[in-house]
């Protein structure tokens, strides 16, 4: 091949961008993270599709009727509903540039949080101090693992948004921490989504079996 | 006032001096060999004081180059323990005959087959493939790096953590008896009370969590990284394969990572999904692992398909025929993938009208394969066809694997499947796709790109050695398999009654050695390259007169890939720029923004190591406490704000000018 030198020419194509700049850091974020959420999504989706099949194999054990108490989980759904609330007007907050307001929308977010873990903890508690364990029948196992890890990711849902708040407290709502709040809001809203469904399977068409 | 019996049990779990497979002479012998080269290998780092360069240089790296060498290094390390493994396997079947039970117990012999067949799949074909992609994609798009470096360098170490547990329990423990995908309720604890299937487990979450992560990587580089000018449907095809292929593991993983946590849930807390007993069903593994299994062979076959295009292109001097043709088949093969999990257990009973389905979506997917396989029969043709090795290996994919997809559409027939189900015509056959498919895929991808990655190329000679001994050798290994599948022997079979039967075995015993003498030349062929390089120097940085980006660049290229980013104006990018007279630039070079080391991915696959190691042996402090120092970590990390750091503008004149240097001593010689 030949060593070609010199500059570009008028008319001929171009081949290099010359005037560069550096790539936004970050610009891919979304993105990924996205496809990270459909990926968590194929989870419960497997989770979803195995209750599917064993959601009434309750080998001579409780069955949902005997078992759900659904007021008690209709108080948990609003709970988690009014989270994903406050978490927009967190974002609402954030847009405006008003710290103050968003850490405090963001402080509700995360006791809304904690509320529906309690309650989904309590929940738990009754039905093992009831005999309904996990290993009691392949409906529990597959309720539990369903409702569980959903709970978990609730869990890990909080603690980010605690080491979120400090990041914001100490370095300001700088790109890097506007970029992780959106993550995180669409995190929040995401567990919201995959909660509509355990309500209406789970609980609602387990009631009407 | 502590029991020391319980107190035993709290630091150690079930962890005893019985553990260790000190009655197993061929492990004893194995670890010896292990042991007395791992210490003359760290011996010989800490003597000649590399520990500090390859920390630096290589260990916290984000550089997407350096981290897809270290995978090819992965994947050809376990490639060794994957093959000794085979070896093991074909002495024992040829052996083991007139009532000789052979060397190898049962309890032994099944671990090798699972063991062969876990890291075969996990730990050489995956690293290997993922290696490629990771050198290959950025440059192939004009990029600097993928979208996420420092996801990239956690990945890798999180796919060797895997690795690493799998070649812990060697000599820790023991590993899975239960086949390479670990069946219920064989695999429940009922039946596996050891350690086995808990490694197994373990080592395959670890590294599925780098696999998973990977893809998103590089999915987000192709989508928003390209250069100016790369529209979709003017990107290199193994870039498009590549895609593909990232698509289906984020696609597949997740369902893997559900039902291996599922089936550890009915390990570890006894739970009833898939037990024989308060309602669960081992069949929904069978199922659900499938779901993942079969876009798996997918993931594997369709970076070798790219390989293929780009290496017929290059050496038949032409344009690929029917580039549109072969991504619209890519993309169909993708989705079509995960609509035929099924044909892996005809014999559940479904059914014939279910059968009847996932037998034809199984044969349609022979359709865009075809296709493929004619663009690039037409590629060569009236092509000035150069056999170069690369080019050797494509032709010999293009027989072999005519043969594997042609029982393949054969096994997809449900009546004959309950014949052939589980037989050594089925090992047969997926053998024949994989060796012929995907390695001869890998190493045609070697043979081409090395140069690129060391700037010389890979020694002819041995080359040629190794390309015959594998190709002749698996010839030898497995057509007399299909022979005995044929004849009905069922797989995983470690003694034999039938006297007639062990010819074909040592035929095939025969073929395993021809092919140990095919990866032994692999090894002599680096070596004498290595040796060699002053002669096999590449200063071009096109040492093959090829088509797309990546040849656009020095060998190897710089930190930052590419000085200024280029523009594309069609598929064949750097054939285009040569065409018309592109004129590498000279002057007006600039700071390069470029993504900083760091060393946490290192420590989170390290923590994850030592939390699975917990786990499976039920040092339960070992695993809570590694969890939250992972945690911690991953937390710790998130406070860093400075990951990036600019190339100076001089570096990058110097640097240029080096390679402006060789360029003309190239032109000179």
């Amino acid at each position: 091949m030949t060593i070609a030198t010199g500059t570009i020419k008028a008319g001929e194509p171009v081949f290099y961008v010359v005037d560069e700049h550096d790539h936004p850091e970050g610009s891919s974020t979304q993105l990924g993270f996205w496809i990270y959420l459909m990926s968590d999504c194929l989870i419960f989706a497997i989770l979803f599709a195995v209750y599917g099949v064993l959601g009434a194999k309750y080998a001579a054990g409780p069955a949902p009727k005997d078992l759900f108490d659904l007021s008690l989980v209709a108080v948990n759904t609003s709970f988690l509903l009014l989270s994903s609330l406050t978490y927009g007007f967190a974002m609402l907050s954030m847009q405006q540039n008003r710290v103050g307001a968003m850490q405090g929308w963001l402080v509700v977010t995360g006791l809304f949080g904690l509320a529906f873990l309690g309650i989904e903890l309590t929940e738990f508690a009754h039905m093992i101090h009831e005999g309904a364990t996990p290993q009691r029948s392949a409906f529990l196992s597959s309720f539990f693992t369903l409702v569980g890890t959903h709970g978990l990711h609730v869990t890990f849902g909080l603690i980010w948004l605690v080491t979120l708040m400090v990041q914001v407290k100490r370095f300001g709502l700088i790109e890097a921490n506007r970029r992780r709040l959106v993550c995180l809001s669409m995190f929040w809203h995401f567990l919201d989504v995959i909660w509509i469904g355990v309500f209406t399977f789970v609980y609602l068409m387990g009631m009407l079996r | 006032m502590f029991d020391t019996a319980n107190l035993t049990k709290l630091i150690f779990g079930r962890l005893t001096l019985e553990s260790l497979p000190l009655h197993e002479p061929i492990i004893v012998g194995t670890f010896a060999m292990v042991a007395l080269g791992g210490l003359a290998l760290l011996g010989a780092l800490t003597y000649f004081r590399l520990w500090g360069y390859l920390w630096k240089e290589w260990f916290t790296t984000v550089d997407h180059k350096r981290i897809g060498i270290m995978y090819m290094v992965l994947g050809i390390v376990m490639l060794l323990r994957g093959f000794a493994d085979a070896l093991m396997m074909r002495l024992q079947q040829a052996i083991a005959f007139n009532g000789s039970e052979g060397y190898l117990n049962s309890h032994h012999y099944d671990q090798v087959f699972t063991a062969h067949g876990v890291i075969m799949i996990f730990f050489v074909a995956m690293p290997l493939v993922t290696g490629l992609m990771n050198y290959v994609v950025p440059l192939q798009i004009g990029a600097r790096d993928v979208s996420f470096p420092f996801l990239n360098n956690f990945s890798f170490w999180m796919t060797t953590a895997g690795a690493v547990l799998v070649m812990c329990s060697l000599f820790v423990g023991e590993f899975a008896r239960t086949g390479w995908l670990a069946y219920p309720p064989l695999s429940n604890l009922s039946y596996s009370p050891d350690v086995g299937v808990d490694y197994y487990i373990w080592a395959l979450q670890v590294a599925g969590v780098g696999t998973l992560l990977s893809g998103v990587n590089l999915i987000c580089t192709i989508v928003k990284m390209r250069a100016p000018g790369m529209t979709m449907m003017k990107m290199p095809v193994f870039t498009w394969t590549s895609l593909c292929t990232n698509v289906l593991i984020v696609a597949s993983f997740p369902v893997l990572t559900a039902v291996l946590a599922l089936l550890s849930l009915d390990r570890y807390i006894g739970t009833n999904f898939f037990t024989n007993d308060f309602g669960g069903d081992p069949m929904m593994y069978v199922n659900l692992i499938w779901i993942w299994g079969h876009p798996e062979v997918y993931i594997l076959i369709l970076p070798a398909f790219g390989i293929f295009s780009e290496v017929t292109s290059t050496f038949s001097g032409k344009r690929l025929f029917g580039y549109t043709s072969m991504v619209y088949a890519t993309v169909v093969i993708t989705i079509l993938s995960y609509l035929v999990w099924l044909h892996h257990f005809f014999t559940m009973g479904s059914g014939a009208s279910v059968n009847s389905f996932f037998g034809i979506t199984t044969m349609i997917i022979s359709i865009p394969t075809g296709a493929k396989m004619f663009n690039w029969l037409f590629t060569m043709y009236r092509g000035r066809i150069r056999f170069e090795l690369p080019m050797m290996w494509t032709v010999a994919f293009m027989l072999t694997f005519v043969i594997g997809g042609m029982t393949g559409v054969l096994l997809a027939v449900p009546p004959a499947d309950f014949v052939l189900h589980n037989s050594l015509f089925l090992v047969a056959h997926f053998h024949n796709v994989i060796i012929g498919g995907v390695l001869f895929g890998l190493f045609a991808g070697i043979a081409y790109w090395f140069p690129k990655a060391f700037g010389f190329k890979l020694d002819p000679f041995w080359g040629k050695m190794s390309f015959w001994f594998w190709t002749v050798g698996f010839y030898f290994a497995f057509m007399p398999l299909y022979v005995l599948g044929l004849m009905g022997v069922t797989r995983r079979l470690r003694t034999f009654d039938d006297p007639s039967l062990q010819i074909w075995f040592v035929i095939a015993g025969i073929g395993a050695f021809l092919i140990l003498l095919g990866i032994a030349s692999f090894l002599i062929q680096i070596a004498v390259s290595v040796l060699r390089r002053e002669q096999l120097v590449d200063t071009t940085g096109d040492p093959w007169d090829a088509r797309t980006l990546e040849w656009a660049t020095s060998s190897p290229p710089p930190a930052y890939n590419f000085a200024f980013t280029p523009v594309i104006h069609d598929n064949d990018a750097w054939w285009d720029m040569k065409r018309r007279g592109y004129a590498r630039p000279l002057t007006g070079f600039k700071a390069i923004h470029m993504p900083s080391n760091t060393g946490t991915g290192v420590i989170l696959a390290g923590l994850s190591t030592t939390m699975a190691f917990g786990l499976i042996w039920y040092m339960w402090w070992m695993a809570a406490g590694s969890f939250v120092a992972l945690l911690a970590v991953a937390i710790g990390h998130t406070f860093n704000y400075h990951r990036s750091f600019h190339i100076p503008a001089d570096e990058v004149v110097s640097v240029e000018r080096a390679r402006t240097e060789l360029l003309v001593a190239g032109a000179k010689s």
